[in-house]
């Protein structure tokens, strides 16, 4: 049901066009010029040419997964943006990056989201770094569906200004709403619930959002992240339990039918940022 | 640069480890570009054991300086969903197909070894008796007599090539090598990976949901090689080396150290192409005149 787009063969490298930061957050823009324009909820592997370890840790060593947050074509391929969070020595490296430097991708891998069903509204859910997907997928569906974003505090918060008009909440209630965005979630849901949730961020709002949406009987697409060494299918090491077994979240998702989950793990990701 | 190989002609040195690259998800992932440029000159498919495995409980991975620890336990369809669903999608695959097996008893890898020898599809066997994430994958592969016994049930069993994965967690994998030989295998294979452990920074307890795992990558490139020059003193067969293997410089060495194939593991999760980029830049090099350690 979820949209694929088909990897180019191989790691191929693209340089940085752009660079901006939104708080602490930095967005990357490079040129691809041999990728197909991805699909939303799609990511890519993703590694600087130079230095790509000798960081904390003798690390990184491996690339890392990241959802793309826009994507654009050009004359020749596509210009891509991809949405960090320093927050380990892969992330850290990444946010170094300066215009004219190389990044090494492969991709697009995965799956993407799917188109609500049945004429349901469309309702993105976004917390932290992980609104990154939502930002194409609201491009996507004509910027036309309600944002729903958490942040951690005013520090972060200007996250929220890569998808233009979403509602945001803050954990210390500094900017919008204060507390969860699972509860302006709730307040979008009693008000009209023929909706389809399509949420990316930490493991506990999606677990939230999940168990909402298992208790009004919702659609909900969620886009996961797990330690992933290679983003095709090969190292079977980002697999999450569903309700039929692992599967590998780097070729079966990264974006899962809520319903498949019986929870969303809490399993540390620190090994791959 | 072709190469025999236990009877087939392969057209460069460079295979996968079996359990680095899933040829089918690949295939999900890039489409008929795969086919096109396949990477290697040979295709090893992961572990199949007799039943279905899930695999151990997450996380499975711990990346580390150069290198990772993976702790997967082995997950496959067995035997049955192997022959059913894989093989008739690798038996497409532009390359002769190696399929690896593991078995909790002799008589399993006898099972194993028998379906697949009838399988024209099934250029040759590699026989995992070391993966260190499984309890009994320990046992048959650290001792010489246990080899011997295994090899004398399986050997009879297939004219197939039957290829032996050596662990590099043994005290004498020479002798290991030598008794596989002895017994009748057609090849060695090492090293696979070498026990490991990561420590969770936040409950100081093991990360990986299996305790202990195998360490692979160039942080395992000098161990490997010393390995492979060890057993190809020891053994007349041809001997399949890796661990670490991310440039044509890497896979020369091996060879230099008595390797006849090298394979690529953990540089595919870094760029998918790297078996055919190795096999390229290897085509591109000339041993080095001079004998490492001689003059300067």
């Amino acid at each position: 049901m979820n949209s694929r787009v088909l990897a180019p063969f191989g790691r191929r490298a693209t340089r940085i066009t752009r660079r901006d930061t939104h708080g602490p957050y930095v967005v990357l823009s490079c040129h691809d010029p041999a990728g197909p324009l991805p699909a939303a909820g799609q990511f890519y592997m993703l590694a600087a040419r130079e230095r790509w370890g000798g960081g904390d840790g003798e690390r990184p060593f491996l690339p890392r997964a990241f959802s793309v947050l826009d994507a654009e074509p050009h004359p020749q391929g596509v210009h891509l943006r991809f949405l960090f969070d320093d927050v380990g020595p892969g992330t850290h490296r990444l946010c170094e990056l300066e215009v004219g430097e190389e990044l090494l991708l492969v991709g697009p891998l995965g799956n993407g989201f799917a188109p609500p069903r049945d004429g349901r509204r469309p309702l993105l859910v976004g917390g932290g770094v992980g609104i990154a997907p939502l930002v194409i997928w609201q491009r996507a569906l004509n910027f036309e569906a309600t944002a729903l974003l958490g942040f951690r505090d005013r520090a972060h918060a200007p996250g929220a200004s890569l998808l233009p008009r979403a509602a945001v909440a803050t954990d210390d209630g500094s900017v919008g709403h204060a507390g969860l965005v699972t509860e302006l979630l709730e307040a979008e849901l009693d008000r009209d619930g023929d909706a389809e949730v399509y949420a990316c961020g930490p493991p506990a709002m999606l677990e939230a959002v999940r168990v909402m949406c298992a208790q009004r009987e919702l659609p909900g697409q969620l886009a996961l992240e797990s330690g992933m060494a290679c983003g095709f299918g090969a190292c079977f090491g980002c697999v999450v339990p569903t309700r039929d077994g692992y599967v590998r979240l780097c070729v079966d998702g990264p974006v899962l039918e809520a319903a498949v989950l019986e929870a969303v793990g809490l399993e540390a990701v620190a090994s791959c940022r | 640069m072709p190469v025999s190989f236990c009877g087939l002609e392969l057209e460069h040195p460079v295979i996968n480890a079996s359990g680095t690259f899933d040829a089918i998800a690949a295939e999900r992932a890039f489409g008929a570009a795969l086919h096109q440029r396949f990477p290697f000159s040979a295709y090893v498919s992961k572990t199949v054991t007799l039943k279905p495995r899930q695999g151990n409980p997450p996380p499975r991975l711990w990346e580390t300086a150069a290198g990772l620890i993976n702790s997967i336990g082995l997950p496959n369809k067995g035997l049955a969903g192997y022959l059913s669903q894989d093989l008739p999608k690798l038996a497409r695959l532009p390359v002769p197909l190696i399929v690896n097996v593991m078995g909790f008893s002799r008589e399993e890898v006898g099972e194993l070894v028998m379906a697949f020898s009838e399988r024209s599809e099934v250029a040759a066997l590699e026989l995992n008796v070391s993966c260190p994430n499984v309890e009994t994958g320990m046992l048959m592969g650290a001792d010489p007599g246990e080899i011997t016994a295994l090899l004398g049930h399986v050997r009879p069993l297939t004219s197939k090539p039957l290829i032996v994965k050596l662990t590099p967690n043994a005290s004498d994998v020479p002798a290991v090598a030598r008794a596989a030989e002895a017994a009748g295998a057609d090849a060695v294979s090492l090293i696979n990976t070498l026990r490991g452990m990561a420590v969770d920074p936040v409950t100081g307890r093991p990360w990986l949901g299996a305790g202990t795992g195998g360490v692979s990558g160039p942080a395992v490139r000098a161990v490997a090689l010393a390995q492979v020059q060890a057993v190809s003193v020891a053994v007349d067969v041809p001997v399949v080396g890796m661990g670490g293997v991310q440039r044509g410089r890497d896979a020369l060495d091996l060879l230099l150290a008595g390797a006849t194939l090298v394979a690529v593991g953990t540089e595919s999760f870094r760029d998918p192409a790297a078996g055919g980029r190795v096999a390229g830049e290897l085509a591109h090099l000339r041993p080095p005149m001079v004998a490492a350690g001689a003059g300067e």
